[in-house]
């Protein structure tokens, strides 16, 4: 075998007490394409964090490229080395053009005083003719797609001799056409020369390219294997140590009255001749790629937007619902797709938030909140959905995005809806915080509540739902028992290929 | 033409026009190139400060204290003009008093960057100590009969043209100081490093601070350049009114800060354009000067402009609202 391009050995990190890595042991070939799986906290970011030299390893680990140890590495050093790190947030500037994005960094790194726009568009250009992709160079970052954005990322670190691209859950916000037109990018990388690392917390389209893939859990390596070898099931148990097995969902049905109807509902630009009808005790899968309809149906159903024509029917009696008190009213409630911007109060304590949506019920004779009751609502809640919190006290954002996920969810269980309607529940999360969501959500529709669950990841939807809708540019193209059908099928229609 | 649409500043320039058109109907004074040469003298006080409060917005910041800051200057040059007039010239003039105020500036940045104290608040608390300072100092005292020399330097013209009634007018040496600042601050905001820098870091200063920007520094130029800026402007000040008064400019922070953000700034950072805050500052201009030229009365110039405001920065929003939608649904099919 030929040197590694870079290789940890023995490496650990301890912060204040606490072992974030647990002798190491890394290893990425030149030119390869390599996984790093592992759950939330298992120490991937620390591990992302030393390879691009912005923490210190503790003393008597080894850091070798390409054979050599190296002292005192630092992320200038990371830099020289050819080391460049894609963070999840991407770290653009939305004001600044496609083109100042790519060569900005390279100028300010070469003190250069002035700016030739020019000479900008020639740096831009070349680095895109390196991966054969081309952008609108004068448009503003801010204003393109996530996965535009994503490829100026990727861009903005060519500008330089690179020799291996680290990518912090690069597949996180994409569509799946979008993730496929990044791993033909990575595979042209590879085939340059450059090493790939991806990073990511999900099993996901990523393995398909990659050459091998690492484990971590705990702090600790748990092994490297060739990507073929590996399949979801076997990766999970592999990054969460257990076996998880779904069981396929059959709902218990309470009566064959729908508690909700839409007949030919339609809204200009979002959906159009939207009909089905909903059960208590089922769970109703909608999935859809992002602008297929999805989220826009939910928000109409909510009363936040309005639809132009067509019926909605709870309990078989027609209802306009013209704002969000007439949904709360008429027992619907909505988890919405970004938590952290319309589903939580991030600096307020869990307490606060889990009660929020119930707060008028709480009320003593004065008008004034009952303490009492408030505290017992809580706890209830918080045993309920199994949320671990350090106390009701702590701020919302000090939490895991699992916790982060029940908290929401309890927010809306406390108003005790009929129809739940929750959008993209698992985003971001990691497996077994997942799993443990999914187990709440059958949970309550066994307590007789009627589920539409909204995602866009297919096994999610197909595993946990009787029947699924599948949107696509705002309409319903088909139904599916998901008894009687793969999740390629579905994925067929989802992408519009049947 | 779809991008013309999509800017702001098509929007303020449509206003300014047809605001012309309105002024001129009632008073035809108003076009005229007398009138025009007088209002680009009397603006480009503002204008100055506009420049340096445009900076602070592009990075992402505010400057609540630069009219203290130019009080400062204002008054302190005034005191050595009155003590040691004989013996100075401008140069030394704007020098003091630019000097003063980028060191003024750099203290705010100093505070900002090293105690993370939002600008607003750190600019709003040295806004007081240095005008609280000055008026301990000063006693509130107004300062005049400055030496010929300053009298006359504010009275040259770059050409002069004569009035049907034989006054003379042109273009004044202070409008011209104000043309060149401008020049110079769009080179600096477009084609240097350093310019792109300070957009960049209104972006987004987590990502500045990742890419290796130097945010420091950047903070320095930027609260120093406002002082600058300060200091000049407060030079100007002087040679428009030849007095020096402790109360004339501060509390006039909002017309500065509604004139740059009607030119396009953003209050978030990022944004912003040099063309885009001279339409801000002309609009403002233009209309206390038309307001005078139709005979409204004074009390109205304060409920006109904010109505402006609103109308021009609401309209823009609304379209680009609307044209960001329109892109979001054909994107998705």
């Amino acid at each position: 075998m030929t040197v590694p391009f870079l290789s940890l050995k023995r490496v650990s990190k301890q912060y204040a007490g606490v072992t974030a890595l647990d002798s190491v042991d890394f290893e990425l070939q030149k030119g390869e394409i390599h996984c790093l799986v592992g759950e939330n906290g298992s120490g991937k970011s620390t591990m992302i964090k030393i390879i691009s030299g912005t923490i210190d390893p503790d003393p008597g680990s080894i850091i070798e490229i390409q054979g050599e140890p190296v002292q005192n590495y630092k992320a200038i050093n990371a830099i020289d080395k050819g080391i460049q790190v894609i963070y999840q947030d991407l770290s653009l500037f939305p004001n600044l053009t496609v083109a100042e994005n790519i060569a900005l960094c390279e100028l300010v790194g070469d003190h250069k005083r002035y700016v030739q726009w020019e000479n900008m568009k020639k740096i831009a250009e070349k680095a895109m003719a390196r991966i054969n992709v081309s952008l609108p160079l004068d448009a503003l970052v801010g204003e393109i797609s996530i996965a535009d954005q994503q490829l100026v990322a990727i861009l903005r670190s060519l500008t330089r001799d690179v020799n291996l691209i680290v990518m912090d859950e690069p597949t996180a916000s994409l569509t799946k056409h979008e993730v496929d037109s990044l791993l033909a990018v990575v595979k042209d990388m590879k085939a340059k020369g450059i090493t790939t690392m991806f990073v990511s917390h999900k099993l996901n389209e990523v393995l398909q390219i990659a050459d091998r893939v690492s484990v971590i859990r705990d702090g600790k390596m748990i092994g490297v294997y060739p990507a073929h070898e590996l399949n979801d099931k076997k990766l999970t148990f592999l990054m969460t140590g257990k076996k998880v097995e779904y069981r396929n969902f059959t709902p218990e049905l309470k009566s064959n009255v729908p508690i909700l109807e839409c007949r030919d509902l339609s809204r200009a630009g979002d959906y159009k001749d939207i009909s089905f009808d909903l059960r208590p005790g089922e769970i109703l899968g909608i999935t859809g790629l992002l602008g297929s309809g999805r989220t826009e149906l939910a928000l109409s159903l909510f009363g936040i937007t309005k639809p132009d024509k067509g019926e909605i029917l709870i309990n078989e009696k027609n209802v306009k619902i013209r704002s969000v008190q007439d949904a709360l009213k008429f027992g619907i409630a909505y988890v919405p797709e970004d938590r952290h911007v319309q589903g939580l109060i991030n600096v307020q304590p869990v307490g606060d938030n889990i009660i929020i949506t119930t707060i008028d019920s709480l009320v003593n004779k004065f008008r004034l909140i009952d303490k009492k009751k408030k505290r017992e609502r809580i706890q209830q809640l918080v045993e309920n959905l199994a949320i671990k919190i350090p106390g009701v006290d702590s701020p919302v954002q000090t939490l895991s995005g699992g916790n982060q996920q029940r908290v929401v969810l309890a927010k809306w269980i406390a108003t005790n809806p009929r129809i739940l309607i929750l959008d993209g529940p698992t985003i971001g999360i990691d497996i077994a915080a997942k799993f443990s969501i999914h187990e709440i959500i059958r949970e309550l529709a066994k307590q007789g509540i009627a589920i539409i669950l909204i995602s866009e990841e297919i096994p999610e939807v197909f595993n946990n739902c009787n029947r699924v809708l599948v949107m696509r540019k705002g309409i319903i193209v088909r139904e599916f028992d998901t008894a009687k059908v793969t999740m390629d099928e579905i994925q067929d229609y989802v992408n519009g290929t049947f | 033409m779809k991008k013309l649409l999509y800017r702001h500043e098509t929007y303020v320039l449509l206003v300014i026009i047809v605001l012309a058109i309105v002024i001129t109907a009632i008073n035809p004074s108003f076009f005229t190139v007398e009138n025009l040469f007088d209002l680009l003298k009397s603006t480009s006080l503002m204008g100055t400060f506009a420049i340096g409060m445009l900076f602070v917005l592009i990075s992402g910041g505010i400057d609540m204290s630069f009219t203290a800051v130019a009080t400062v200057t204002g008054y302190t040059i005034a005191v050595l003009l009155l003590k040691h007039g004989d013996s100075m010239n401008m140069a030394l003039v704007f020098l003091v008093a630019g000097g003063l105020g980028i060191l003024l500036g750099m203290l705010n940045a100093v505070f900002i960057y090293f105690f993370k104290i939002p600008s607003i608040i750190t600019t709003i608390a040295t806004q007081n100590i240095f005008y609280g300072l000055l008026t301990v100092v000063s006693e509130g005292k107004w300062l005049y009969g400055f030496p010929e020399w300053f009298d006359e330097f504010s009275s040259i013209r770059v050409f002069t043209l004569y009035s049907e009634t034989g006054a003379p007018y042109g273009l004044s040496i202070i409008t011209v100081i104000w043309f060149v600042l401008l020049v110079i601050s769009w080179f600096i905001l477009k084609h240097t490093v350093l310019g792109r820098s300070i957009y960049a870091m209104g972006g987004n200063i987590g990502s500045a601070q990742r890419a290796g920007f130097n945010i420091f520094g950047l903070t320095l130029f930027v609260y120093g350049y406002m002082g600058l800026m300060a200091g000049i402007g407060s030079v100007i000040q002087a040679l428009l009114v030849q007095t020096v008064a402790p109360n004339s400019l501060v509390g006039k922070e909002m017309d500065v800060i509604a004139a740059v953000v009607l030119g396009g700034a953003s209050l978030m950072g990022g944004t912003g354009s040099i063309p885009g805050m001279i339409l801000g500052v002309s609009l403002i201009a233009i209309l206390s000067n038309g307001l005078t030229l139709m005979r409204v009365p004074s009390q109205w110039y304060e409920v006109v402009i904010g109505l402006v405001i609103i109308i021009s920065v609401g309209v823009s929003a609304y379209r680009r609202k609307k044209i960001t939608r329109k892109r979001v649904i054909t994107e998705s099919n």
